[in-house]
């Protein structure tokens, strides 16, 4: 008898044990979601857990013309993709949402790389779902933001939308679309939500439309 | 009796299995001071002024440890980090302080290490800043996860003892603020300050 309540206590304390271990391996791969995100947003990223990659059905394909579009951007200029035509190559980045992760580290570092837009005669647009006051806000740690950052908030996710970016809760995928100066969608990553696409990806595609 | 046998062994393989494969994916804290840096392992560079400035020979990889100095400042950054970008200069500030002294060039070394970024990010971030320093790729946040999953930049100073062991000796987030004071805590902190002057 009490070597069978001495097996049972082991038993139930290895048990507790293993969940404490896997819990462990579970919370740390939760965290994966926003894995070392930059001090300056420290206080006020919310964490929204890990969201289904991609919640949204395409609508446009490579080789399809870029649906034209005129939104505000946070300097209070109206852009519109049509005053590129001809001139510019156009890559549009779509993340999420302000004060989310990955979103916050993502223009954080194509602020860095301007050049490589340059060579490639390119221009960035930024785009979220966000109003302009919380765009302006949040963007502003960021320093000067060189390229323009774009609100698709009324009517909400009309753009998104046209893209076959918006999710089923409002905000809009990850997603990067390569346009050419004629006007033509050489590339679309649509990007899992929870990881930000490497610029390797990104500077190869431009480097194709010199070809 | 025999059912609960099994009930048993099989819990023991199951935490066995779990302590084996789970304790090296991640720390829940950055590395302490006074105690043991992680196990990193990194790429030994291609360059040969970065092997020659880390002191290693060959190919392959190496730890920390075996770089050659008394003292090795890590720092944890993010090519898409704002506040890794305000640092860059500040960082390349101490490098030239450590290098410009003739008693510390050669006892203090620095590297950095991107923590989820491509080879790409990490070069971008190199070139737009002039790093003079090693820096690393951790592409997959390996190396991010052993060190407790830090925000960024996050700086580590580990001394190096003549018999082999290490110990860290400076673990903490943001900004160094000022090179020179940054490299007098280091110095006091590492025993280099009395043995030096």
């Amino acid at each position: 008898m009490v070597c069978k309540n001495v097996f049972t206590i082991t038993g139930t304390v290895a048990l507790f044990i293993a969940l404490a271990i896997l819990s462990d391996v579970l919370a740390a791969k939760k965290e994966d979601v926003c894995p070392g995100p930059a001090e300056i947003f420290k206080d006020y990223i919310y964490q929204p857990g890990i969201l289904k990659p991609i919640d949204s059905k395409p609508k446009l394909k490579v080789g399809d013309k870029a649906p034209d579009f005129t939104l505000s951007s946070i300097s209070g200029e109206k852009v519109s993709l049509s005053k590129y035509r001809g001139k510019k190559n156009v890559v549009i980045s779509f993340v999420p949402a302000a004060w989310t992760p990955v979103c916050s580290d993502q223009w954080p570092g194509y602020n860095l790389v301007k050049d490589i837009f340059d060579q490639h005669d390119a221009i960035l647009l930024g785009i979220t779902v966000d109003n302009i006051p919380t765009l302006y806000a949040w963007t502003r740690p960021m320093g000067d933001v060189w390229f323009p950052v774009l609100s698709d908030f009324w009517p909400h996710g009309k753009v998104a939308q046209k893209y076959g970016v918006l999710r089923s809760n409002g905000v809009s995928e990850r997603a990067l679309f390569v346009i050419n100066k004629k006007g033509i969608i050489r590339y679309i990553d649509l990007h899992d939500i929870n990881k930000r696409p490497p610029l390797e990806d990104l500077v190869r595609e431009l480097e194709k439309l010199k070809n | 009796m025999k059912k609960l046998s099994l009930f048993l062994m099989v819990f023991i393989v199951i935490v066995a299995f779990f302590s084996v494969f789970a304790l090296p994916l991640s720390a829940k804290e950055p590395p302490a001071e006074g105690g043991p840096l992680p196990v990193i392992k990194l790429p030994i560079p291609k360059s040969p002024e970065e092997k020659n400035y880390l002191g290693i020979k060959g190919e392959g990889s190496f730890t920390i440890p075996q770089i050659k100095a008394k003292v090795v400042i890590i720092e944890i950054f993010s090519m898409y980090c704002p506040y890794c970008q305000k640092e860059a200069p500040t960082v390349n500030d101490l490098y030239n302080a450590i290098e410009n002294s003739t008693d510390l060039k050669e006892k203090i070394k620095i590297i950095g290490i991107g923590a989820g970024n491509t080879p790409l990010e990490v070069d971008v971030f190199r070139k737009k800043y002039q790093i003079p320093f090693p820096l690393f790729p951790d592409v997959d946040y390996s190396i991010h996860k052993v060190c407790g999953e830090v925000r960024t930049p996050y700086f580590i100073g580990v001394k190096i003892n003549e018999n082999g062991t290490h110990e860290v000796i400076f673990s903490r987030l943001g900004s160094i603020q000022d090179a020179n004071q940054f490299l007098e805590v280091i110095l006091s902190r590492s025993g280099l300050k009395k043995e030096g002057k």
